[in-house]
């Protein structure tokens, strides 16, 4: 399945341009995903931490993630 | 009141909002944009931010505050955009009955907001930029 990635802060400097289309190969899970991605973008394991937003929510490993969800990618927050 | 602003915050505004009858205290937390960072000289910041997220995640700390102390009101504004040197990115109000829960709920707010919330900060310096944060 083809999902449409929001990029932000630093995640952009790593993989480029928001939206970016990534096609996850096997099941459709948060997890899974961030696991190609890194295996993709090795330079993602250096952050300090790093999290799928599904909908707007932080995902778990097994969250299921279908066709038209929003997907994000999320670098470690440094808001205030 | 929960809400990102692209332009100056209006601190007056964000106090204002928390306002009530019921109230003995009102705690505010403003955070400025500081000149240096581990003795770096800042020039000036930018804030990036997920928005809907952002305030869905806003949205879930406030819950958190009104189950852990008798709160009356809440705000919290964030900005977003390019800062200089001693703007406000954010501004936090609790209105309580007691200043004591006022002064904990306003903290467990600001605390919450660095540790969930999807904004990013970028500090710019004489020789670079950096996503803080990101790394170890």
């Amino acid at each position: 399945m083809v999902v449409q990635l929001l990029l932000f802060g630093i995640t952009k400097d790593i993989i480029g341009k928001t939206p970016f289309s990534f096609e996850i190969q096997g099941e459709n899970t948060a997890g899974n995903l961030l696991k190609q991605l890194i295996k993709q973008y090795p330079t993602l394991k250096e952050l300090n931490s790093i999290a799928i937003a599904v909908n707007g929510d932080y995902s778990n490993e097994s969250t299921l993630i279908a066709s038209g969800d929003e997907i994000a990618l999320i670098p470690p927050v440094s808001g205030g | 009141m929960i809400a990102l602003s692209k332009n100056k915050i209006d601190i007056d505004k964000v106090i204002e909002a928390v306002a009530s009858d019921q109230a003995g205290a009102i705690d505010v937390f403003i955070g400025t944009v500081r000149n240096r960072t581990k003795n770096k000289k800042v020039l000036r910041l930018e804030f990036e931010a997920y928005e809907s997220m952002a305030i869905k995640e806003l949205e879930k700390i406030k819950e958190r505050a009104f189950e852990k102390w008798p709160i009356l009101k809440i705000a919290i504004v964030h900005a977003i955009g390019v800062l200089e040197i001693g703007a406000v990115p954010v501004v936090i109000a609790v209105s309580t009955p007691h200043r004591k829960d006022a002064f904990e709920a306003c903290q467990f707010v600001i605390d919450e907001l660095k540790k969930t919330v999807p904004i990013w900060k970028k500090e710019f310096f004489e020789d670079g930029e950096v996503w803080v944060s990101s790394h170890p």
